[in-house]
């Protein structure tokens, strides 16, 4: 897509390979379940918000997506690894297929998501890898908007009515649970962070927990201590809802394989 | 005789932004360079996810073909990625003329100005919403003619 990938289909590279679907399928399958949304909101102008952010992400995951089939070396690009992959190849954390929920739910997932996604591209922009700091610091800009965005309706909504308080407080409570999987580094990241590609995920905690408690200070809502974390994406285990996820998802080209506009 | 360059950039100040039409690639700065031996023009786009930037690539080869350049490659590059400080004067006035409030420079997004209304000029205007019908552009309302007006988003 850019000339500077040349190089990366001569050197497979089965991390990078990896830390590229996690990048990528993050994105995407956030975008899938925003986009659940359209024709839904609230209000047109949030129908519209979420679209955006979908499209963001779409842009996101189909850039790393892209990248991740040069590396790999075997011909699949972004459109290949996303409609053509099982849920056990999907490597996103568990927290972007959570259920949309109401939208208190779906805002505290966005918040959580987002507030993190800045914090690891302000890293991914020094990537030692040109083409990954070139589609961070792309996306960076796009990515403030979106953090922004949800932390105003975290305030809005937690320091709002008792209902739209309660709505929040519920949403963030099922949510907290896959935080922790956002900062858990395994092999993959541990040899990523060596090279410089990325940052090291565990060193973004702080900064993430500083930011979640003056947005929690804003909204005059409640931080309670982090329940146990469930892990598992970042190697395959999903849960149930990313299988209806895909199934939505791929069900036109894999129905009618090759099909175009 | 007029170089390569100057033929092919003017082929593509012909080549109009899908989604706003009455400016062009070149006024959007989209266009990053123009090269020969091989002939290649780089173009970057403006948003990632950004629907408008297959069309833009097909109506850039469609043009140079047309125009008799069908040696000229395309090709697009992230980095440095595309700052809206990269329109044109000339295309921040057809912005202006067409209704949409063109974006700030980032030297001055600090300083948190509310854009003035394409409509009457006056800078007393308030967001609607943050996205608009486009990646590039929120809503907005003036306060003193009541005009909804669609600002490009600085970025
Ligand atoms: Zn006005």
């Amino acid at each position: 897509m850019t000339t500077a990938s040349s190089s990366a289909a001569s050197r497979p590279d089965p991390a990078l390979f990896d830390y590229l679907l996690r990048l990528g399928d993050d994105s995407l399958i956030l975008a899938q379940r925003l986009s659940e949304w359209c024709g839904h909101a609230p209000m047109i102008e949030v129908d519209l918000s979420m679209s955006n952010v979908a499209l963001d992400l779409v842009g996101q995951a189909m850039l790393f997506l892209d990248y991740a089939g040069q590396v790999e070396g075997k011909g699949r690009d972004g459109d290949k690894l996303a409609f053509h992959r099982d849920a056990l190849r999907f490597r996103n954390c568990l927290l972007v297929e959570q259920p949309n929920g109401d939208f208190g739910q779906t805002m505290a997932r966005q918040y959580l998501f987002s507030t993190w996604q800045r914090l690891l591209f302000q890293g991914l922009v020094k990537s030692t890898d040109a083409q990954i700091a070139g589609i961070a610091a792309k996306a960076l800009k796009e990515i403030e908007y979106h953090a922004d965005w949800s932390a105003e309706w975290v305030v809005r909504l937690g320091d709002g009515t008792p209902e739209s308080r309660e709505r929040m407080i519920n949403g963030f409570a099922w949510m907290w649970r896959f935080v922790d999987e956002l900062f858990q580094v395994d092999e993959i990241d541990a040899a990523v962070a060596k090279a410089g590609i990325g940052p090291a995920r565990d060193s973004l905690r702080s900064d993430f927990d500083a930011a979640l408690k003056s947005t929690f200070e804003a909204a005059t809502l409640p931080l309670t201590p982090l329940p146990a974390a469930v892990l598992g994406g970042r190697k395959g285990h999903h849960s149930e809802h990313l299988g209806h996820i895909l199934a939505e998802m791929q069900h036109l080209p894999r129905s009618y394989p090759g099909a175009v506009w | 005789m007029s170089t390569l360059h100057d033929r092919v950039m003017g082929v593509l100040a012909g080549v109009p932004d899908p989604e706003v039409p009455v400016v062009s690639i070149v006024d959007l700065g989209m266009v990053r360079e123009v090269r020969e031996n091989p002939s290649v023009v780089v173009i970057t786009p403006t948003y990632t996810g950004c629907p408008a930037t297959d069309v833009i690539k097909s109506s850039i080869r469609v043009a140079l073909d047309s125009a008799d350049l069908r040696d000229v490659a395309v090709e697009t590059t992230l980095s440095p990625p595309w700052t809206t400080d990269w329109i044109s004067e000339s295309g921040r006035d057809k912005l202006r003329a067409y209704g949409i409030a063109p974006p700030p420079h980032s030297s001055q997004l600090r300083a948190k100005a509310s854009p003035a209304c394409p409509r009457c000029n006056s800078t007393n205007t308030q967001e609607i919403s943050r996205f608009g019908s486009t990646p590039c552009k929120a809503l907005w309302r003036c306060l003193s003619c009541a005009e909804p007006f669609d600002h490009f988003k600085c970025h």
